[in-house]
């Protein structure tokens, strides 16, 4: 028995070798590679296995239409599996072994965090495409993401131009949610609404400064009746809304105990800023009729560039080969929308580089590139943010929005925290 | 004779250990003696990906340790492994110094959450011994009020498994808090420096590797020369059959603390080495299905065997970095196939495998056929 366990270290160590030695070959001449790096399998793989989608989806429609000067994309997609370790080890392996041009992925911030070091060791490049909380400027990462003030400070500008008077802040326990409230917490008070006028509560610090604003649940809470009375409470005077970073499938149990407790959009709207389109494929969209989203992008937008893009889409669906892709009631969100436009920058980027190599296109990047996508023009900064349009719609029974409002050219800014304060 | 310093049972084991003794030494070796486009060279992105695997590999010791030689199922594992983790993190975090995005002293999750200054009990991390001795004693102690609470009540078999899982479930509720000082969800990342060297280094990851590496041999040995005492044989005495000991005169309590902290201790010092190398530790490293991931380590390997909990934890770590690269839509079919099968036709694991082998020859052979002799006694009876 111990003879064979010995036998098997050595079969074991040979047999590894073999196989990392098969990620390391040489690319061919004429195709570029660049990695796919979602969560494929985990918790967090109902999100991120439609951006991978459109993410392949964009590669053939590029692939199609002549490649990158001159080359096939060849996409290399690895399951991040929702584990941050792992997220780290397979951005590695697709720089180190793979040699990829870039690569598009991650969701959660904690999955950002942890490849960050990663893309600065080897000088990769990064995509990164869902909202975020900011506070961050990596030189090997470009976020086509919206920052706060690409989505939470336009929503509250268009409720205070509504007539609402009081704000009631209410999210998840993690960063982003903690770190919008903080810039809104700010910036409401610098447009004049007093502190009594935002709820859900404050913390501070033994100086006195205020640490964390709003009220806050773990990841998947379901006993949302306290916070909801709260709300009635705050709300009795007709002038109040609500700003909701609550993340996934704790947004069902909040609603329905919203619904229940007889408040209505009338009353008091909910604006939500982590559910798009895509997440009403699995949650229940009845209960939020009425209230609103902001995103840089909504599958209604009436125009030709995105009704063209979702014909496409729904047409490569159609015909692709991929192991257990969803190919029916598929729908388009922003996330989705942002990496499109995330692999049309890169190429842009390259053509307008000659090259590409990482740094130079980056350097292209910061110096400006523009692509018309799905959801208008998106232009990159040289801060690796993008400029582009906002958009706040109304939440319809069938889980898409009616857009209500729409302000073009909105500059994203990742530092935000301090910038409002008087 | 038996030669207590040298506690191995057959030949076939010193060989093994030998191997694995030189593959430690070689393989960062590799990384430095050969040039980067020798097909001999081993990347630093490869010792990083392997001193993973050999944290791994303690880690699921640490398990057997509990489970495979004392009967104790244990699947909060993993919390002792993260608690090490973030001791050394802690460390990590605070020489990271002026080079985070806001450039002050203070970790950039401190300053993203508005503290002024740094909270008291941060403060001996800046000493990097503190911190290492931090990672066996916090994840011991828990360990250790833990198990008297535990074993004095007499709890055992499923509720103990049960509870472990509760408390480890508890624990990463409660690092997932941002108030809690610990960075919250996005917990520790973009370490720079270790020691004052920057972690970026060649020579930082062939370090790492050999720590891991020695850490690895090292408590393989403390656990070898453990059974072999008598202390072991009170050990796995209590696994067979726990009323006998007690009725014998032996405080089964006070075994089962002793092994519950020393286990803690090993776990917690093989996730003060694995963070470095990860890059990262948050609290989803101490979510149940972490400590259910060990358990399938131990079980595929060979549980109650010394070197079946290494070879399990290389062998699924290694499967699963390589399938959620090549087969990332599928990865997660082929290791379940692999769990089920030996479940279902390995009960003694890997290193079972050629017992079974043997047996089912003879059985060929032999009239009438010969059964395989199952190696473990089952749980104690309760």
């Amino acid at each position: 028995m111990k003879k064979v366990s010995s036998m098997l270290k050595v079969t074991l160590a040979a047999g590894a070798s073999t196989m990392m030695a098969v990620g390391a070959m040489q690319a061919e001449e004429e195709k570029v590679k660049v990695g796919v790096l979602h969560s494929l399998s985990g918790t967090m793989a109902i999100s991120e296995t439609s951006l991978r989608d459109v993410l392949l989806f964009t590669f053939d429609e590029i692939n199609s239409n002549g490649g990158v000067l001159g080359k096939q994309i060849e996409p290399v997609v690895v399951d991040g599996a929702s584990d941050w370790p792992l997220f780290a080890e397979k951005a590695e392996q697709l720089l180190v072994q793979d040699k990829v041009a870039a690569t598009f992925g991650c969701w959660t911030s904690v999955s950002r965090k942890s490849v960050l070091p990663v893309y600065e060791k080897y000088n990769g490049l990064l995509f990164y495409p869902v909202q975020y909380e900011g506070e961050e400027m990596s030189p090997n990462i470009f976020y086509t993401a919206e920052a706060v003030n690409q989505q939470a400070i336009p929503a509250v500008d268009f409720l205070l131009e509504e007539g609402y008077k009081k704000f009631y802040l209410i999210g998840t326990d993690y960063v982003y949610p903690q770190t919008t409230n903080l810039v809104l917490f700010e910036y409401l008070q610098s447009k004049g609404v007093p502190v009594e006028n935002i709820g859900g509560g404050l913390r501070k610090d033994s100086a006195g400064a205020v640490i964390s604003a709003g009220n806050y649940t773990p990841f998947g809470h379901s006993d949302f009746q306290q916070i909801v009375a709260d709300i009635r409470k705050f709300a009795s005077s007709g002038d109040a809304c609500v700003i909701n970073t609550i993340n996934g499938d704790a947004n069902v149990p909040f609603f329905k105990e919203f619904a229940a407790s007889g408040l209505t959009s009338e009353d008091c709207p909910v604006v939500s800023f982590s559910l798009s389109e895509d997440e009403f494929r699995s949650l229940p969209s009845k209960d939020l009729v009425g209230h609103l989203g902001c995103w840089t992008y909504f599958m209604s937008i009436d125009s030709d560039a995105n009704k063209k893009f979702i014909a496409d889409f729904n047409a490569w669906l159609g015909k692709t080969n991929v192991p257990g892709i969803v190919k029916e009631n598929r729908v388009t969100c922003s996330p989705m929308v942002l990496s499109y436009d995330g692999v049309y920058l890169w190429k842009a980027a390259v053509e307008k580089a000659g090259t590409f190599d990482p740094v130079k296109v980056m350097q292209a990047l910061e110096s400006g590139v523009s692509f018309d996508g799905p959801g208008g023009t998106v232009t990159s900064q040289s801060n690796h943010h993008l400029t582009k349009t906002v958009y706040i719609g109304e939440t319809l029974e069938n889980g898409q929005f009616s857009i209500i409002e729409e302000i073009k050219d909105v500059v994203g800014e990742p530092f935000l925290k301090g910038t409002f304060s008087k | 004779m038996n030669n207590r310093l040298l506690p191995f049972d057959t030949i076939g084991e010193k060989i093994a250990l030998a191997v694995l003794a030189i593959f430690v030494v070689i393989f960062p070796l590799m990384n430095t003696l050969f040039p980067a486009d020798s097909a001999l060279h081993i990347t630093t992105f490869q010792l990083s990906v392997w001193g993973k695997y050999l944290c791994y590999a303690v880690l699921a010791i640490s398990l057997n340790f509990l489970w495979g030689y004392t009967g104790l199922l244990c699947l909060g594992q993993c919390l002792f492994f993260a608690l090490g983790g973030y001791a050394f993190g802690m460390y990590l975090m605070l020489m990271i110094g002026d080079l985070g995005a806001y450039g002050t002293s203070l970790p950039d999750f401190m300053v993203f959450l508005g503290y002024s200054e740094l909270p008291v009990h941060w403060k001996p991390f800046y000493n990097p011994w503190f911190a290492v001795f931090a990672a066996m004693w916090v994840p011991g102690l828990v360990a250790f009020v833990f198990g008297m609470l535990a074993f004095r009540s007499r709890i055992k078999g499923v509720y103990f498994s049960i509870l472990t899982q509760a408390l480890t479930y508890a624990a990463a509720l409660l690092f997932f808090r941002n108030d809690f000082t610990f960075g919250g969800n996005n917990g520790f990342t973009d370490f720079k420096f270790i020691f004052g060297h920057d972690i970026r280094e060649a020579s930082v990851s062939r370090a790492l590797f050999w720590a891991s590496g020695f850490l690895l041999i090292g408590v393989y040995y403390l656990i070898a020369y453990l059974l072999k005492s008598k202390f072991g044989l009170v050990q796995r005495a209590i696994r067979d059959s726990e009323n006998r000991v007690r009725f014998s005169g032996y405080s089964t309590t006070h075994y089962k603390v002793f092994i519950f902290v020393v286990s803690a201790m090993i776990a917690g010092l093989a996730g003060a080495l694995y963070v470095p190398q990860a890059g990262i530790i948050n609290p989803s490293e101490m979510w149940p299905t972490k400590g259910l991931d060990i358990v399938v380590w131990v079980a595929v390997g060979g549980r109650g065997s010394k070197f079946g909990p290494i070879i399990g934890a290389v062998l699924i770590n290694l499967l699963k970095s390589y399938t959620t690269r090549v087969y990332p839509e599928s990865w997660l079919i082929i290791l379940g196939l692999v769990f089920l099968l030996v479940v279902l036709f390995m009960p003694n694991g890997v290193v079972g495998l050629w017992d079974q082998v043997k047996a089912w020859i003879q059985s060929r052979k032999a009239d009438p056929p010969a059964t395989v002799e199952p190696q473990l006694a089952v749980e104690n009876e309760s």
